[in-house]
């Protein structure tokens, strides 16, 4: 079996006096979009966070390709090739959405195609270019922020809730997005609510209720068994339908 | 009968509690134990800045809140006493009327700048109440038709308080009542009985408020205290606990000025003592102003010794100079802010029998 | 959606200069004061700016910010003590060959004794802002002995430019040599700020950093290390602050660092905590006030700023320039 991209086992997240993770135990396979779902509150942020050094696990192990990132300082694991867009998206307001580009690319100015590329996928940046980011509408800034962290390619994408608080035409720009995505060989970790988008992407999916993982399997499998969406995900679906 | 004096919140440490003995006993007896003018002022000083430092602690160690307008309200005690007693007479109506005017001056200025500021971060509260401290200190000193500039208030008190009155016609114990000793039981009661309330106070529920605040905001909020109306009642209180001690200290020097009251040395030197004696333990400001007192009045003495000792070594004589004192303190201070967060009295409660 | 610019804050400057013109009643005395405060305020921003920039990064208030001015100076007083001779020398150019040293070495101590504080003082308490403001205050009152330690306790009169010193006609108003160096040095070190900040790509990361330090993180990149430079600059910028004061008041203390605190305080609250411009705006409103009151109501003067500042955060609360946060 090939090593995994990314391996979680027992992980156990504290925050402050609150005991957040529980032993959380997954992989994400090399290549192909992971979904990351669960109710709100469930730990998915805290997950990634986790994940990026932005909080430490207090026991447990991650693993980005075979090696040991626990105790890895967050920018050594984004040199590792890990992006991150979070939940908040990031974004510097006061800079340019130029200057927000040019800082996600680390190893220099991006190359034209790169950027023309990005571009393709997200065309208002072009528009925008020189606005100060903080101007930008929030559809956009999602945009800006998913751009940020595939400006360069990257080996491991994680990605929270990328299409929180979307018109459904953007969710839908934004899944054509992925689906780009998905043909480089960039590995996708991603975590949503919206139901639509995590089964016309998900490869393979994780579920995660109080701190655990509680399921994990093929997307299509879970897409199929309406019972066991019900079970794991409850209401928290339909109200994102 | 002493642990309801005591609020219930023993020294908890035997030696502890052998040491605060020790100073109170010193105290109460220093007019016939340590006689002599400067060890009498020495007693008397410490009794003020255990108040003072305490009223301090009650800010800094139960509140949280880091305040360096403290010495301002220990002023306005000092020119309260000294305006109404230079310009109304030296008579105990006047000194009454110059004391109430001070204390609700003080309540009045706590009250704004707490509404005003406390309700943002530690860091800006700081910055705050160090501009308006400095503040006042160019008031008092350009308003010198009322406060005397930088020369201060000399001023007489009732004559039963000067050293010329005889309280008693013979010696008792060797010593001469007068005045002067009238004078030190004056401020040495007043001091010891507003500590005790000051350790009332934050040994009540109010005061388990102020630590639930402490130590966690956001929980304390959301179990629907108002934070910030606690944080400026204390605020108020440890200006008017202050303010007394100020009021003391005038009493006693018969002089205010901005040196004795106002400066930001002191300022400086409240903090050393309620850092090194223990934040959040009343009893440290006990130990820690009694410390620095006899350190500003002997360690220099001790520093002499030591660098006579040292001499010709490189630097060290430099270092150990008397006057260097305060380095040591402050180095004291540093370590204390890192490793010993209780001071002086943390560490003897860690090593309770 | 062009990036605006507050213009606000700056044309009150402009106002306030304007302001004081019929107050005053006389062009040539308005222009010395207006120069007198604009040295004054370039200064004072040279002391403020590198405070207001670690804690817009860091968030960090380092109260003992001054004793990096406070050594500055007495770096520079010791190599301009022992260049007296070039002092003395009616040439401008003789003075400048002292002066540039005495800057270069105040930089170097300054920072140096930067790097070590944030290090050794600092990096323990990050985050902790009851123990940064004690902490730093205890570092105030150690390095403040120190200084007593090795340059003695009594005040030092420092050199003095002959050829600055002393004032030119201008139209009919004296206006005083150094203060067109102050402003000349001050304007430079802030064209040379504004540029890195804006034009480069370290200024890039450090106003990111500013906003959300740990994205700044997350994209790769060890602030750790931005933090101790921006620190290192910022004490830096202190101890050249303090050079041009110390030449300014013409004698030193150890405790100068602490009393022009009070105004920088001022300044970069005025300002808004963490922004360079608006630290740069409030110097300049606090210097050029200080001025006209002096003249104008010499009581005020003292108090002027704190009135200033009263005034400003009932006008905008965080400040002139609010940082976000
Ligand atoms: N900084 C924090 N301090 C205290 N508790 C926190 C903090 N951040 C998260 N939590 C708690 O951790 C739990 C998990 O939060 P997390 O943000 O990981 O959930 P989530 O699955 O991402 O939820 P959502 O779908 O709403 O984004 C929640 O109960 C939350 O209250
Ligand atoms: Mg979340």
């Amino acid at each position: 079996m090939p090593e995994p991209m990314l391996a979680l086992s027992g992980v156990n997240t504290r925050i402050g006096q609150y005991h957040i993770l529980q032993g959380v135990a997954f992989e994400v396979p090399r290549g192909g979009l992971t979904m990351l779902l669960g109710r709100n509150g469930a730990g998915k942020t805290t997950c990634l966070r986790t994940i990026m050094g932005l909080w430490r696990a207090s026991a447990g192990s991650v693993r980005v390709e075979g090696r040991d990132t626990t105790r890895l300082p967050t920018p050594e694991l984004a040199r590792l090739g890990v992006a991150y867009v979070p939940e908040n998206m990031g974004i510097f307001a006061g800079l340019t959405v130029r200057e927000n580009m040019l800082l996600a690319a680390r190893a220099g100015p991006p190359d034209e195609k790169r950027l023309e590329w990005v571009f393709g996928l997200f065309p208002a940046l072009r528009k925008f270019w020189n606005a100060l980011a903080g101007n930008l509408s929030g559809g956009q800034k999602q945009m800006l922020a998913v751009a940020r962290a595939i400006i360069e390619p990257r080996r491991l994408l994680l990605v929270d809730e990328p299409t929180k608080g979307l018109a459904p035409a953007i969710v839908a720009n934004m899944i054509e997005a992925f689906r780009e995505l998905k043909r480089t060989d960039t590995t996708i970790l991603v975590v949503e609510q919206n139901f639509q988008f995590a089964t016309s992407l998900g490869d393979s999916v994780a579920v995660m209720d109080s701190g655990r993982i509680v399921h994990t399997g093929a997307m299509a499998d879970l897409a199929a068994d309406e019972g066991l969406q019900q079970r794991l995900l409850g209401l928290s679906l339909d109200a994102h339908q | 009968m002493i642990r309801s004096l005591l609020s219930a919140d023993p020294p908890g440490s035997r030696l502890l509690a052998a040491s605060l003995l020790a100073v109170l006993v010193g105290l109460a007896l220093a007019p016939f134990v340590f006689p002599g003018a400067r060890s009498l002022d020495v007693a008397a000083r410490v009794a003020v800045f255990v108040l003072l430092a305490a009223s301090y602690d009650l800010l800094l160690g139960y509140t949280g809140i880091v305040s360096f307008a403290h010495t301002m309200f220990f002023g306005i005690g000092g020119y309260g006493i000294g305006i109404a007693a230079a310009s109304w007479g030296s008579g105990w109506g006047s000194l009454a009327a110059g004391s109430l005017a001070a204390l609700a001056c003080s309540a009045a200025i706590a009250f704004a700048v707490g509404l005003l500021s406390l309700r943002v971060r530690a860091i800006f509260f700081a910055m705050i109440t160090l501009a308006v401290a400095a503040f006042f200190q160019i008031l008092a000193s350009q308003m010198s038709w009322l406060t005397g500039g930088e020369d201060g208030l000399n001023f007489n008190l009732p004559s039963v308080l000067s050293p010329g009155t005889k309280l008693v016609a013979a010696p008792v114990l060797g010593i001469d009542l007068n005045g002067r000793v009238l004078s030190y039981y004056l401020v040495f009661g007043c001091a010891l009985a507003l500590f005790l309330v000051l350790l009332r106070i934050v040994n009540s529920p109010f005061g388990r408020v102020l630590l639930a605040i402490r130590e966690n905001e956001f929980r304390a909020e959301a179990l629907g205290y108002r934070t910030v109306v606690y944080r400026t009642v204390a605020n108020c209180l440890g200006a008017l606990a202050a303010t007394c001690a100020g009021l003391l200290y005038a009493l006693w020097l018969r002089y205010t000025g901005p040196a004795t009251t106002l400066s930001f040395d002191i300022m400086i030197d409240i903090l050393l003592m309620v850092v090194i004696g223990g934040m959040g333990t009343m009893y440290g400001a006990v130990l820690g102003a009694t410390i620095f007192v006899l350190a500003e009045s002997y360690l220099r003495d001790l520093l002499r010794l030591a660098s006579d000792a040292t001499h010709g070594v490189p630097l060290l004589p430099a270092l150990l100079h008397p006057d260097r004192w305060l380095l040591w303190l402050g180095v004291l201070f540093v370590v204390c802010v890192y490793y010993f967060p209780h001071g002086i009295v943390g560490r003897l409660r860690a090593r309770r029998p | 959606m062009k990036p605006r610019f507050d213009w606000i804050p700056l044309a009150l400057v402009a106002l306030v200069a304007a302001a004081a013109l019929p107050l005053v009643a006389s062009a040539p005395i308005w222009l010395t004061l207006t120069v007198a405060g604009l040295a004054m305020g370039m200064m004072i921003f040279m002391m403020a700016s590198g405070l207001t920039l670690v804690f817009g990064l860091m968030d960090v208030m380092n109260f003992a910010h001054g004793v990096f001015i406070s050594i500055g100076a007495y770096a520079a007083t010791s190599v301009l003590i022992a260049l007296r001779g070039a002092m003395h020398a009616d040439s401008l150019a003789a003075n400048l060959a002292a002066m540039a040293p005495a800057a270069a070495a105040a930089i170097a101590v300054s920072g140096i004794l930067g790097w070590l504080f944030e290090r050794v003082v600092i990096r323990p308490v990050y985050g902790e802002h009851l123990k940064q403001i004690l902490v730093t205050m205890g570092g105030l009152i150690v390095f403040e002995q120190l200084i007593k330690v090795v340059w003695g306790p009594d005040m030092i009169a420092v050199p003095r430019p002959q050829a600055l010193s002393g004032s030119f006609i201008l139209g009919q108003a004296a206006i005083e040599r150094y203060r067109v160096l102050a402003v000349v040095v001050g304007l430079a070190v802030f064209a040379a700020m504004w540029l890195l900040l804006n034009r480069t790509r370290l200024g890039m990361l450090i106003r990111a950093g500013v906003e959300n330090a740990e994205m700044v993180e997350s994209l790769g990149y060890r602030i750790r290390r931005l933090f101790v430079g921006v620190f290192v600059a910022g004490s830096c910028l202190a101890g050249l602050g303090g050079t041009m004061w110390a030449l300014y008041q013409e004698s030193i203390t150890a405790q100068m660092g602490m009393q022009v605190m009070v105004v920088i305080f001022i300044v970069v609250i005025i300002g808004g905590l963490g922004s360079v411009g608006g630290c740069f705006i409030g110097a300049l409103l606090v210097g050029l006030l200080a001025n006209y009151t002096g003249y104008l109501a010499p009581k005020l003067a003292l108090g002027s700023n704190i009135l200033l500042m009263v005034l400003v955060l009932m006008w905008r609360p965080r400040g002139l320039y609010p940082v976000g946060r």
